[in-house]
């Protein structure tokens, strides 16, 4: 864990209520896709805890979905805003675990973390299928920079405007069966790919409310099979087989 | 050279800044970001002697200036404790530490304080007798004179270590409630815990916690912690461990000189994990703005005068 302060170079909106922030600074802490990152905005007592979509070097790429007042102002907030942000927090997804073939799915803003998985699996060599899902076409977003990856990319939207009428689970039904998933979105989501048939593996990222987002009040414990886990600490990413749904 | 260091119930500490409990686990996430040996002492997360695992999710929701928070008293169990956290303690901080103590009955309070008779490091035992989440309608021993006399009997007389019970805002005249703690032969007071309170889901039009209530901590309740300092300070002679919202070398000034003898930080750990460390940086400065060559010179200071 690390506290730095970042300046906000970019806040673009991609769909509705879902923006992509570009903040500069020190992400040296950041270790794995789907860690998260911590922010303190003005006149607000609790961080935000926000999963890192991509990261290089010089800064982060964070998506970020407008749910209440705190969002709602960091979205608008003006270029050159520095912001103090905790960074390198939680366990992200474990490559070494996750078999040749592996499945990405993600759900609205949960698709956020599976961006900078996605590239690195590239990097090692791996070409996931990406299987999105959102409510519809007006909410959909970042697909052309999944395929811009060089990756095979299949969205799901509820309404059926665009690719598969349905869920995510309605896409991954239609795989052969054995998957190994890679999966972010919200709760029920998760829940309904690890039930499937299809789905014999996993790495389910969840999300929780937190306070402090490095261990210490354990506001966010849920249990598993292995007992009591921190969202914050011990996950946000847990493999299939410890979770209690 | 500003003195720093002040004295609760005949135990020495370096400062006066203490995190407190529940905002600190057994210390684990804070030994990996900074060197625990700064600080005055820390108290441990509020243990009962068996294992719990708190209420169900969500257990944290924002407020103006603060949080609330409804975890139920989560930990591993007091056995547990001292098999894995305290031997780990000692790695981590060579200073004295406070052990937060729970129960459920009067039988469970003293008998966490004979498990911890062993416990060399443990210096001073911090009663809990004031957690709002763990009974329905914010109820616990702290609630009335009498049951907190009844508790502080109780681990009186099971303890050789100093007591020092930590008391409930939720009450309508703490002084009579430090009194009677006193009168019973508590080493001294903790106050305040959490204030009682709750936040509602617009769009769900439910309760927000699972818990529905929960305890609110952080900058908001500063100004509630210190008039209850300072009413104490007036009611009893013992001394006084000021908690409530302090997030500060300034503030944690106030509840000195309010009458407090050391204080603790809690909420602004989790804002800022390095909270503490900074308000002990801090503190030199603050008693040379104020003419004082010893920090202890601040205890009540604004009583007098």
């Amino acid at each position: 864990m690390k506290k730095s302060i970042f300046t906000l170079e970019q806040s673009r909106r991609l769909a509705r209520d879902v923006w992509e922030l570009r903040l500069a600074g020190d992400t040296s802490a950041v270790t794995a896709p789907g860690q998260f990152v911590n922010l303190q905005l003005p006149g607000k007592f609790l961080r935000r805890p926000i999963s890192v979509c991509d990261w290089d070097e010089r800064g982060l790429i964070l998506l970020i979905k407008e749910a209440g007042e705190g969002t709602r102002e960091l979205v608008r907030l003006g270029a050159g805003t520095e912001l103090d942000v905790l960074t390198g927090l939680g366990n992200g997804f474990d490559l070494t675990k996750a078999p040749e073939g592996a499945v990405l799915a993600g759900g609205g803003v949960g698709i956020a973390p599976l961006y900078g998985l996605a590239r690195r699996m590239l990097e090692a060599g791996e070409r996931p299928l990406a299987v999105l899902g959102f409510r519809s076409r007006e909410e959909a977003f970042y697909l052309e920079e999944f395929a811009a990856l060089g990756l095979e990319v299949r969205a799901a939207t509820e309404d059926g405007s665009l690719g598969t009428k349905g869920f995510v689970t309605d896409v991954l039904k239609g795989l052969p069966g054995g998957l190994y998933v890679m999966a972010c979105g919200p709760a029920p989501m998760l829940k309904a790919v690890s039930a499937l048939p299809q789905t014999a593996g996993g790495q389910f990222s969840f999300e929780a409310r937190m306070a402090c987002g490095f261990g210490a009040c354990v506001g966010c414990t849920v249990e598993t099979k292995r007992g009591l886990r921190r969202v914050c600490r011990d996950g946000p990413v847990f493999q299939k087989e410890e979770i209690l749904w | 050279m500003v003195d720093l260091s002040v004295s609760l119930a005949g135990v020495m500490l370096k400062n006066p800044i203490i995190p407190a409990s529940g905002t600190f686990g057994y210390g684990r996430e804070f030994a990996e970001i900074y060197d625990l040996d700064i600080l005055g002492s820390f108290s441990w997360k509020g243990t009962t002697r068996d294992p719990r695992s708190g209420n169900p999710q969500p257990r944290i929701a924002e407020t103006a200036s603060g949080m609330l928070n409804a975890v139920g008293l989560q930990n591993p169990g007091m056995e547990a404790v001292l098999r894995e956290e305290l031997p780990n303690i000692a790695r981590i901080f060579h200073g004295p530490v406070i052990a937060n103590v729970c129960g459920f009955s009067l039988e469970e309070y003293a008998e966490n304080c004979r498990l911890l008779e062993d416990a060399e490091q443990v210096k001073i035992l911090e009663i809990n007798i004031s957690c709002p989440n763990v009974h329905a309608g914010g109820k616990n021993f702290g609630s009335d004179p009498r049951s907190a006399a009844a508790v502080t009997r109780a681990v009186r007389a099971a303890a050789k270590k100093p007591v020092f019970m930590k008391l409930s805002p939720n009450v309508s005249d703490i002084a009579e409630i430090a009194r009677a703690c006193e009168a019973e032969g508590a080493d001294g007071l903790c106050l305040i815990n959490t204030l009682l309170g709750m936040r509602i889901d617009l769009d769900a039009r439910r309760p927000l916690l699972a818990n529905r209530t929960g305890g609110l901590s952080g900058p908001a309740v500063f100004p509630v912690a210190l008039r209850m300092v300072w009413d104490v300070y007036e009611a009893v002679k013992l001394p006084i461990i000021g908690c409530g919202g302090v997030d500060s070398a300034e503030s944690a000034a106030e509840m000195l000189l309010a009458g407090a003898s050391a204080v603790e930080v809690g909420a602004a750990n989790l804002r800022d994990p390095w909270a503490c460390k900074t308000i002990i940086e801090n503190l030199p400065a603050v008693c040379r703005r104020l003419g004082v060559s010893r920090i202890s010179d601040l205890i009540g200071g604004a009583h007098y005068g």
